[in-house]
């Protein structure tokens, strides 16, 4: 069998750099990763929303959005949540330690067509790892967007992931930053409440706007409602789906929602096409 | 290429020719009768209805390994391809089923296990002149005689069997044993042909398909699901037995130092198929799992490749073990729409 044409066959990498975003039963730990082989670096490339296949030999693999914009640099980033048998093995891995990754796998958030354009993007808990790449790829090409303004909220504040980083985002021009938590908590400056209600407060305009939402199925429900409130049409609204998957390439059958493989026609959905999907907020 | 003759006492000659490769036919194994190699005594016995595990197994076997590696090293190594391989005796509908399903392994991105395997068999059909009660390959698209997939169609004239080439590989396959096989007089294809009208019309079951790719999402809150699944135990036999039937999962397997990443059969009806590791469930009920497999069959198959993901071989009515009846929920969909 052909080795360059297995898309089964991982490539494998090692940690660079590995620390906890949150704490608790369901942390979060980020990777920053790099392929050992210098070929497969210099030929990857992959765009914001955009997913791989890491895993353990011997344990299994997992698809996790890549969390880093491919202006960062020819690393990739990964932030795990603990949660199965495959991502508590990710989460023992330390600096030096390898990790198999294949990909990238699915559709990507269509950045280049949203050029001109205000971003506003509502995240929520682990949500905010596949909208990460989005910040830092306005970030990069900044004057080629007319704005962004990151919504994003978690339980506490202990389990918000990328805390420094946000507070940076308050620094750059035509950047806001609104974070909330869901309990009140001492010496907690900003909003304490759900992210649907903080997307109210914001009351983003719809104008030359394109909304991004990812988080928990609860609150995608309720953003997706609430930007229809605020006059947002289908085409203005996307967000990212996820399902338990094998392949990433369309031939395990387990990721469907309707007609749709979300390993190949997501994760990144348009509003505009979900809302014709029976499953697709299952 | 003209029909050919085959004396039925010369079968054994006719698999001794093609000893460059391996002959798989129908044999009893424990109580199932599935594909399996050709003993070395060559017999073969083609009287049969179908195999309770259809082919697909040798494309796509139940659990096969795709690459090993040892503990904490860096080293994948792949699977190497396997022998050609001829199968004897398939049935019309199963080879109408690897037609379905190679549509799958195909599209977008080849699966290199799946292929390489398919492209080293040669199909030999063998029309079904006895259909079992549950076929209803017709109301599929197929018919006990169909050649969609095969390479070479035989039909049972009594004491010889009718060989039809069909591709390039099938007329290849002929060549190897040019001497055994005698050119077809006019009145072998007339018979044949009338066989196969014969056995078309010996088939009862019937249901009409047409406008359930557009119309099953339209029944997608129907109680339709809820009776269906109620009586269903989750066994998945429907789903491992069906010859259009293609899920699979990834595990990786240590035996001490030694790993292997295999893949093995996995079906929808299953809770774990779709069960996040949060525990979060899309479809969480029997109920959600039925739709899942009835849409994916004649809903979602057809919008992406444009076939039905059922050939009508009645093995999921034969071996449910509470009797649910694929014809009968279609016709119910059918009524409802």
């Amino acid at each position: 069998m052909n080795e360059k044409v297995n898309p089964y066959k991982p490539y494998m990498a090692t940690v660079q750099e590995a620390w906890y975003e949150t704490t608790g039963d369901r942390c979060i730990k980020t990777l920053k990763v790099l392929f050992d082989d210098e070929e497969v670096r210099e030929n990857w490339s992959h765009l914001p929303g955009q997913c791989t296949m890491i895993g353990v030999l011997g344990v299994g693999e997992s698809m996790i959005s890549i969390s880093c914009s491919p202006t960062e640099g020819k690393f990739l980033r990964f932030s795990v949540m603990r949660m199965g048998k495959v991502t508590q093995a990710i989460h023992q891995l330390e600096p030096g330690d390898k990790l198999t990754v294949r990909g990238p796998y699915g559709n990507n958030f269509p950045v280049e067509e949203w050029k001109g354009k205000r971003i506003v993007t509502i995240g929520g808990g682990i949500g905010q790892a596949p909208l990460r790449p989005i910040i830092e790829y306005v970030k990069a090409n900044r004057s080629d967007y007319e704005g962004l303004t990151v919504i994003y909220g978690a339980r506490t504040s202990a389990d918000l992931c990328f805390k420094n980083e946000l507070k940076d985002l308050r620094n750059c021009d035509g950047v806001s930053c609104h974070l909330s938590i869901d309990i009140e908590e001492e010496g907690w400056p900003h909003y304490v409440g759900f992210v649907p209600s903080l997307l109210m407060e914001v009351n983003p305009s719809p104008e030359n706007t394109i909304a991004v939402t990812c988080g928990p199925p609860i609150m995608i429900k309720f953003v997706l409602q609430n930007l229809k409130k605020l006059n947002f049409a289908d085409e203005q609204i996307y967000t990212t789906l996820e399902n338990r998957m094998k392949c990433g390439i369309g031939k395990c059958g387990r990721c469907n929602v309707g007609n749709l493989y979300v390993c190949k026609d997501g994760p990144v959905f348009s509003y505009a096409t979900l809302k014709n999907v029976p499953e697709a907020f299952a | 290429m003209e029909s050919l003759k085959l004396d039925k006492d010369k079968l054994k000659d006719f698999i001794a020719a093609l000893d460059s490769k391996k002959v798989y036919a129908p044999q009893k194994v424990g109580e199932t009768i599935k594909f399996a190699p050709v003993n070395g005594d060559l017999e073969v016995s083609l009287d049969f209805a179908n195999t309770t595990v259809p082919p697909k197994e040798i494309v796509f076997p139940q659990t096969e390994t795709m690459f090993l590696f040892e503990q904490g090293g860096t080293d994948i190594n792949l699977t190497k391809g396997g022998a050609e391989k001829v199968l004897l005796g398939v049935r019309p509908c199963d080879a109408r089923a690897m037609s379905v399903v190679d549509n799958l392994f195909s599209w977008d991105i080849d699966d290199p296990y799946y292929l390489d395997k398919r492209k080293k068999i040669t199909l030999v059909g063998l029309a079904c002149l006895e259909p079992p009660l549950n076929c209803f390959c017709p109301s599929v698209g197929g018919g006990p005689a169909s050649t969609e997939g095969l390479d070479i169609l035989m039909t049972d004239l009594g004491d010889a069997y009718l060989f039809q080439p069909l591709t390039p590989k099938g007329e290849q396959l002929c060549q190897l044993s040019s001497e055994l096989l005698q050119p077809a007089g006019a009145e072998d294809n007339a018979r044949a042909e009338e066989l196969h009208r014969e056995a078309e019309k010996k088939i009862t079951r019937e249901v009409d398909i047409k406008g359930l790719a557009e119309g099953l999402p339209s029944l997608w809150k129907s109680e339709i699901w809820k009776e269906v699944a109620e009586p269903c135990l989750g066994c998945g036999i429907c789903t491992y037995l069906c010859p259009t039937c293609h899920c699979f999962d990834i595990q990786d397997e240590m035996e001490g130092l030694d790993g292997r990443r295999c893949r093995m059969w996995d079906s929808c009806l299953f809770k774990e198929y779709t069960l996040h590791a949060s525990g979060h469930n899309p479809r969480p009920s029997r109920r959600e799992r039925q739709r899942n497999r009835i849409n994916h069959k004649f809903s979602y198959f057809v919008d992406k490749f444009g076939v039905t993901a059922c050939v009508g071989c009645g093995r999921c009515i034969n071996l449910c073990p509470v009797n649910i009846d694929i014809v009968d929920i279609l016709s119910k969909v059918k009524e409802a729409l």
